[in-house]
């Protein structure tokens, strides 16, 4: 059944969007990402004007993440107070990641850095990611199956000044490292149309040390305020937000968070991350491909005066 | 004397002798919210005040236009192993959609002095004023837009698709694609004697958003803000309604 968006100006079928939705929800409830960097490239693929996208993209991470949200706290497996300093972060960083875009709009090239800096963040936090799991893993298994979870040492991070206590994640250390995720995760959202939970998760087990188990609900909370800040952003200077275009997206991304945080709780937290980091991986590489294959047609068309 | 100047006035005044009259099946295109394309029929007949001149070839061509509006091609390049953009040609009017339809082969229908006149042909629809210096083939940024355009059926050419009977009778289809922009379709129809243009018939047919898409479209535009609020607050209600829903199903 074709549908026609408002905004995007184009048809496309619905069933297709649904199915999309639904499929990207189920990694957004597995993994807390908000799958904003696996659905905004899917959009572009089917003929989204990638502005619209971008835009309405941010739209859906709001409400897929709603739902995942209310799982985990009914769960109480979000830190309401870890959160809100990552928050506080993720709007300032959101408000400079416009001020930056536009720039970069003004200079021509926001496409190629926005695919480069796609390329460059997954390759890093994938790899690394992928590494660290594969090594837990052998770990658990080297030990007869006892639950590695000696990862909390002492690092500068737990030297810095202005410390507070962040009882939900047993944590006792500086809110600068918290803002300073929050801040660049929020910069990054606004730049690449993404929640920014690819980066945020690993930022909270490796860099602030949280407890797996309350990063999901955490990140989660955090991208709800930034992305529905960023959708605001977008609607009032673009007008690039397809209301129905995001309805048909998040009734499917909705139905699957579902699914996907109910099969999340069920896995090992190391065959989780060793998953999320695969799932990275090729979606960089296909992105990194794209830039380095000949492309069929080396013309494109945009609208004048920039995107 | 005076049956002298009759018959100058007549020589003098061919233009006029044959007239297009125009149908079209429909004078505005309504986009809905299962909107997928549209058929246009456009019939008309020739109208004329003397016995069908069989001296020349009279044929018709129907040029269908959608809104122009600027825009910037680019043009990647290989630097440094990865494709980027490098050289960009800004094109300074090219319509959203465009359609010739004609009778002949557009060779025979048209000569090129009056396609220059009227600007008929797809490239003449094209306004591009200037490249920058750096671009030294300004022409291949045209000819991909076309290319672009033609491949998305935004571009059409239809050469002997308007059928046209007894030199009087005349009538062709156009299939406008799902992914239209609205705005004005200027609808133009050239009778044309020997590739001259001897009438010229100029319509325009709507394009326009209807019912919800309509009202969504100007919400999104005279209050962002309230749209924005609005898109947020559905979103979180469908999200919240639908966890809701599913742990019912659940139990």
């Amino acid at each position: 059944m074709l549908i026609y968006l408002p905004i995007a100006e184009v048809s496309v079928n619905a069933f297709l969007l649904l199915g999309l939705g639904g499929m990207v929800g189920v990694l957004s409830g597995m993994f807390g990402v908000g799958g904003g960097f696996l659905m905004t490239p899917l959009l572009f693929f089917i003929g989204i004007p990638p502005a619209v996208a971008v835009a309405t993209e941010a739209n859906q991470i709001v409400a897929s993440s709603f739902s995942g949200v209310l799982a985990h706290l009914r769960r109480k497996t979000v830190d309401l107070k870890m959160g809100t300093v990552l928050l506080v972060g993720g709007l300032t960083g959101a408000a400079l990641g416009v001020v930056i875009f536009n720039y970069l709009k003004a200079m021509g090239q926001v496409d190629l850095l926005v695919r480069l800096s796609y390329v460059v963040f997954l390759g890093i936090v994938g790899g690394l990611m992928f590494i660290e799991s594969l090594r837990a893993l052998r770990k658990t298994r080297a030990a007869g199956g006892a639950p590695a979870s000696e990862r909390r040492k002492h690092t500068w991070v737990h030297n810095l000044p202005f410390k507070m206590k962040f009882r939900v994640s047993g944590l006792y250390i500086s809110v600068i490292p918290p803002l300073l995720v929050g801040v660049f995760v929020g910069i990054l959202s606004a730049i690449m149309g993404v929640g920014g939970g690819f980066i945020m998760v690993p930022a909270m087990i490796y860099l602030l040390g949280m407890p797996t188990k309350v990063v999901v609900g955490t990140s989660l909370f955090q991208i709800i305020f930034v992305t529905a800040f960023t959708t605001l952003l977008h609607a009032t200077t673009n007008f690039t937000v397809d209301i129905v275009l995001a309805v048909l997206l998040l009734v499917g991304g909705v139905i699957g968070a579902q699914i996907g945080t109910r099969i999340g709780t069920r896995m090992k937290a190391e065959q989780l991350r060793i998953l999320l980091a695969a799932l990275v991986l090729v979606v960089c590489g296909k992105l990194a491909l794209d830039l380095l294959l000949t492309p069929a047609e080396i013309y494109s068309l945009g609208a004048a005066g920039g995107h | 004397m005076l049956r002298w100047l009759a018959l100058f006035l007549v020589l003098a005044l061919p233009l006029r002798a044959e007239e297009v009259v125009l149908g079209l099946s429909r004078d505005e295109v309504a986009i809905t919210a299962t909107f997928d394309g549209s058929d246009i029929l456009i019939f008309g007949a020739i109208k004329r005040e003397e016995p069908i001149r069989d001296d020349s070839n009279l044929e018709v061509i129907i040029a269908l236009a959608g809104p122009s509006e600027p825009i910037t091609v680019r043009r990647k390049e290989r630097v440094a192993g990865i494709w980027v953009n490098v050289d960009a040609v800004e094109v300074d009017a090219a319509p959203s959609f465009y359609a010739v339809l004609s009778s002949a082969p557009l060779e025979t229908a048209l000569r090129q002095v009056e396609d220059l006149r009227h600007d008929i042909t797809i490239p003449r629809a094209i306004r591009s004023v200037g490249a920058p210096m750096t671009v030294a083939d300004a022409e291949s940024f045209t000819e991909a837009l076309i290319r672009i355009r033609a491949g998305a059926d935004l571009y059409q050419v239809l050469e002997n698709a308007v059928d046209l009977e007894e030199d009087t009778l005349f009538r062709g289809q156009v299939t406008l694609p799902a992914n239209l922009t609205e705005g004005p379709y200027r609808t133009r129809i050239f009778l044309t004697r020997n590739g001259r243009v001897v009438d010229i018939y100029e319509t325009t047919i709507a394009v326009n958003k209807v019912g919800l898409e309509r009202w969504l479209y100007e919400l999104s535009r005279n209050m962002p803000l309230v749209y924005g609020l609005m898109s947020l607050a559905i979103a979180i209600a469908a999200g919240w309604g639908a966890s809701a829903a599913f742990r019912l199903f659940q139990r």
